[in-house]
């Protein structure tokens, strides 16, 4: 698998906010996207996932039988920021069932209670979201996102409401998920670059 | 259509926790019905005037509950999440489902309120529930479509009824001409060019919604 950025052009209005970005990762390695505050880490994780088109430029995925159908990406990327809510009046559960549906996840309550277990959070499945603190939702996006053992898995701020624990077993996941996945990492922190096999600096040099 | 109905299903289980869309377009019926009875009071009011009360009635208390469904979605910063697992169409499809039942519950509750409040009589009752249906699905996808649209603005109250008027207008003035005839003893077949220009309308605007919800879901 193979995430390409071309030449990634963002303004809005006249606000330039990304300028000709260019990269390419393969499964097996990693980017950690850094910049200061508004510098456009948030936007190019949007455009590269998906959520949000460039003014210019193209984002290609490509597997063994060439370039992906935009249509199909969602089978292929994992996404957890700070932007990206699930259905609060929902269970865990329920929010969990349907994500895992619409990905067309097999075995998917087998897997539900596997990451729920290892994200910190088993046995508070039937409580809706909106009971949930904002680091057990936190930690609830990484089990969604996860659902689906994506090929290229985005992160926007990945420390973001956690605490040491759950930072300590985001890291064992994202490590594994960059040994034979993608993994994106959106970052203003230095200690996530320790992830990084390339770095992209976005915003004023 | 795995994925349509899905999405349907958590909309749906999302209103029977909530009750946000359906108690607006019942309180909504209930008290338009009340102060146009009042306002009324005692004159008699023909069918041709009682047939456009009562889709004027359906329209305003739909526009109260239609725009939820993606209103809901924007507010709760559910909507990214939602465009990651599901191409345009099938969210669509999916929302335009449940608008159409929300739709076919208020009818359930307005139809026998305003026959009995304004004693509306039905001389043809098949002719006026077929209308109804059919003419349901092109407020349903109409409504779905603008509430799309308006669901990034900030005004989006106000502007979901004034946008999403011209769009339903044709249906609101087949269905009233419709109903006229509903309440003579005419056959079916009498308002057959009603039937079916509200059946062409809902085709065209739910094919149209479809093929340009892309641009509206993903701007």
């Amino acid at each position: 698998m193979k995430l390409i950025a071309e030449q990634i052009v963002k303004r809005f209005g006249t606000h330039l906010i990304l300028r000709n970005i260019n990269f390419e990762v393969r499964s097996g390695s990693s980017l950690v996207i850094t910049g200061a505050n508004g510098s456009g880490k948030t936007t190019l994780v949007k455009i590269l996932s998906n959520l949000i088109a460039p003014t210019r430029g193209r984002v290609i995925y490509q597997n063994e039988k060439g370039s992906i159908p935009r249509d199909h990406m969602y089978r292929f990327i994992g996404l957890v920021g700070p932007y990206l809510q699930l259905y609060q009046e929902l269970t865990a559960q329920e929010n969990l069932v349907f994500f895992a549906r619409m990905r067309e996840v097999s075995d998917y309550e087998n897997r539900i209670a596997f990451l729920m277990e290892r994200l910190g959070l088993k046995g508070r499945e039937k409580d809706p979201v909106k009971a949930y603190s904002s680091g057990m939702q936190q930690r609830l996006k990484y089990v969604c996102a996860l659902l689906h053992e994506p090929e290229i898995l985005f992160i926007d701020e990945p420390r973001s409401n956690l605490d040491q624990q759950g930072v300590d077993t985001v890291y064992e996941i994202l490590s594994e998920q960059k040994k034979d996945k993608i993994l994106v990492v959106a970052t203003n922190d230095r200690e996530d670059l320790r992830l990084a096999d390339q770095i992209i600096k976005v915003g004023k040099e | 259509m795995k994925q349509t109905w899905l999405i349907f299903v958590k909309d749906i289980q999302q209103e029977f926790k909530t009750r946000y869309a359906i108690n607006a377009i019942l309180l909504f019926a209930v008290v338009t019905l009340s102060a146009v009875s009042f306002a009324i009071g005692t004159f008699t009011a023909g069918n041709q005037v009682l047939s456009a009360l009562f889709w004027v009635i359906l329209f305003f208390s739909s526009m109260s509950g239609l725009s939820h469904i993606f209103i809901r979605e924007e507010e709760s910063q559910t909507a990214d999440t939602l465009k990651l697992v599901a191409s345009p169409m099938h969210i669509y499809l999916g929302k335009f489902l449940f608008n159409l039942i929300l739709l076919f519950a208020l009818e359930i509750i307005l139809v026998p309120l305003f026959i009995a409040v304004m004693n509306f009589k039905l001389g043809n009752f098949p002719l006026f529930l077929l209308t109804l249906f059919i003419g349901s699905f092109g407020m349903a996808g109409g409504g779905t479509m603008v509430a799309a649209i308006i669901s990034k603005a900030s005004s989006k109250g106000a502007l979901f009824t004034v946008l999403a008027f011209p769009i339903i207008l044709p249906v609101m003035i087949t269905g009233i001409s419709a109903t006229k005839k509903a309440t003579e003893t005419t056959p079916i077949a009498s308002a057959q060019n009603e039937l079916q220009a509200l059946f062409a309308f809902g085709v065209i605007i739910i094919t149209a919604s479809i093929l340009l919800f892309d641009y509206v879901w993903n701007e």
